[in-house]
């Protein structure tokens, strides 16, 4: 009697110290998270309702006021748009040049190494850094790259290339491809190391051509970074915001802007803080939306397959 | 006979992945000739003579007046701020990844799969709230303005790094700690935290590096160079000195040179970082 009592006693307070620890283990990431992460979204949701310029409590609820003006706003459309035309071209221009380095890196063995961390270089840079690197690249007068059209004798391709709204998105796409090329061939070198190198073997004794292994084995080996690949640069792209701010700030007349620059502008510029989470919401939504679906869809990829 | 069989039908692609592999090359590491031959002209220089032409004479006159400027503060700040922060990142994403990993609960998998739902919150639905909390807290242009950011923004995924590394502890050598008398506190200090070295350092490498070069929150919650971390040098030299290009590409190579200095140092090892990290990512 007295035993199971105690047994039982011992046994709560042995569950009520095991919660203890947890509570204790999980606390500072919890509260980090609810304060940094978790307040500042349902916040937005909150000032997406308002009108305030930020300074003092003059702050209006205004009810749907600004999701409707967002809904008709044409800049608005145009950044995601541009955001839309980023992730297209992520994906098809970053990923199959990481691709094909990752599998060249990988075939070179050990000479390759060093070719691995010169590769690797721009990863190490800020966006900042890289900004105003090719800002200077592309100024038109003294930049290298007019100057070297021009003594190619191609004085007709030299052109204003941030500062013309043909091209600015153009330009500024080129650069965040130079940037994030690496980190997507890091991904797939890190996909193509855990294949099993017998596979690559047989393939070989069985007369297979470095074509068809990687049409046949290491690109089906890749599938699921290749998805990933894609997800990640689908929301990166979507949530942009480094280069473009520092080399255009969205300009010239929008031509590239995005929606996290126009977000920023009409925060910190225009001082519309109501507006510009609203703007910061639409954005959460839409990335959450694409998540979610992206889920959705290689879950059941998954199982089928 | 096989493989020259290979060989034979293919010869394009043996010559053309290698010649890809020497543009890419060319695409890459030209930026950073140009940055460092431009930094060491004189400014008369870059307007007579051609972009490409070795400077004169090298002139170190822009990296001296770099250096002359606030650049070693925004330097320690940037120290700083990534220091503390990675710091608090490994402990407590390791801290959480040990229960999340170990302990059986009812929340469990509920609360991992939220915390890891946080990797694809958009930084910027954050921004403005973090910018009125900040501004409330009195932290704004503080040291410590960036530290609650950039640790929490960072935690998802280094929790999911770590409780995918932890799960594959053996659960005998918890068991054994635990016979000699170790409390569940003892137990991840001195088993945990040891074995999940490489997971650490993972994650250490991998938000060290963003961390280092992160801009839009450094931008937005700090306005003086005395608080201000390296990205933001460039930044600012650049309102300063925007018709001096070599002075700016001397910043540029100033800002970038620690951590490609660090690179030369475990070039492998960051490299093994960023793969681990980008796979989860």
């Amino acid at each position: 009697m007295n035993i199971a009592l105690s047994a039982v006693s011992a046994r709560r307070a042995r569950i009520s110290s095991q919660w203890l620890v947890i509570a204790a283990f999980l606390a500072p990431a919890l509260v980090l998270l609810a304060v940094f992460m978790l307040y500042p979204l349902v916040s937005s949701v909150r000032l997406s309702f308002v009108d305030w310029n930020g300074l003092g409590n003059n702050a209006k609820f205004t009810g749907l006021t600004n999701w409707i003006n967002l809904a008709h706003d044409a800049v608005f459309w145009q950044a995601f748009g541009n955001n839309v035309i980023l992730a297209v071209t992520s994906v098809v221009i970053e990923l199959p040049i990481a691709l094909v380095l990752a599998v060249l890196l990988e075939k070179a063995g050990r000479g390759s190494r060093i070719l691995k961390i010169l590769y690797f270089l721009p990863l190490l840079m800020s966006s900042v850094a890289i900004g105003v690197l090719f800002k200077n690249v592309y100024d038109p007068n003294f930049g290298p790259l007019n100057v070297g059209l021009r003594a190619m004798g191609l004085d007709v391709l030299a052109q204003d290339w941030l500062g013309d709204r043909r091209f600015s998105l153009a330009s500024t796409i080129a650069v965040i491809c130079w940037q994030n090329v690496p980190f997507y061939m890091i991904l797939f070198l890190a996909g193509l190391s855990s294949m099993s190198p017998e596979l690559y073997e047989a393939a070989v004794l069985d007369g297979a051509s470095e074509w068809t292994i990687f049409w046949r084995i290491k690109l089906p080996h890749l599938q699921g970074t290749v998805r990933t690949a894609v997800l990640l640069s689908v929301l990166g792209s979507l949530r942009y915001f480094d280069l473009i701010y520092v080399m255009t700030g969205g300009g010239p007349e929008n031509s590239s802007e995005l929606m996290a620059t126009y977000m920023y502008r009409s925060v910190f510029s225009s001082f519309q803080l109501g507006y510009g989470s609203t703007i910061g919401t639409a954005m959460f939504i839409i990335v959450f939306a694409v998540a979610m679906v992206a889920m959705r869809m290689t879950r059941r990829y998954a199982t089928e397959v | 006979m096989a493989t020259l069989q290979g060989q034979r039908v293919f010869p394009k692609v043996r010559i053309g992945v290698p010649l890809l592999a020497l543009i890419w090359l060319a695409v890459t590491t030209m930026p950073f000739f140009f940055v460092l031959l431009t930094s060491l002209k004189t400014q008369e220089e870059t307007f007579s003579a051609p972009v490409w032409a070795l400077p004169s004479s090298l002139y170190f006159g822009n990296y001296l007046a770099v250096l002359r400027g606030p650049y070693l503060r925004y330097f320690g700040n940037s120290v700083f701020v990534v220091g503390v922060s990675v710091l608090l990142i490994v402990l407590f994403s390791a801290m959480a990844a040990y229960v999340f990993a170990r302990m059986r609960f009812k929340l469990n998998k509920t609360l991992f799969g939220l915390v890891v739902a946080g990797m694809i919150v958009p930084l910027h639905a954050t921004l403005v709230p973090i910018y009125l909390l900040t501004r409330n807290l009195g932290l704004y242009d503080t040291q410590f303005a960036l530290l609650g950011p950039y640790v929490a923004l960072s935690l998802p995924i280094s929790i999911f790094i770590l409780t995918e590394f932890m799960r594959h502890i053996p659960k005998e050598l918890e068991e054994a700690a635990q016979l000699d008398g170790c409390g569940p506190f003892a137990v991840f200090w001195k088993v945990f935290l040891p074995l999940s070295g490489p997971g650490l350092a993972t994650v250490a490498i991998y938000n060290g590096i963003g961390l280092w070069n992160e801009f839009i929150f450094a931008y937005m919650l700090t306005s003086t160079p005395a608080h201000r971390t390296l990205p933001l040098a460039v930044w600012d030299f650049q309102g300063q000195y925007s018709s001096n290009i070599p002075a700016m590409l001397a910043v540029v190579t100033m800002t970038s040179l620690p951590l490609i200095v660090a690179y030369g140092f475990g070039q492998e090892r960051v490299i093994k970082g960023m793969m681990a990290g980008s796979l989860k990512g």
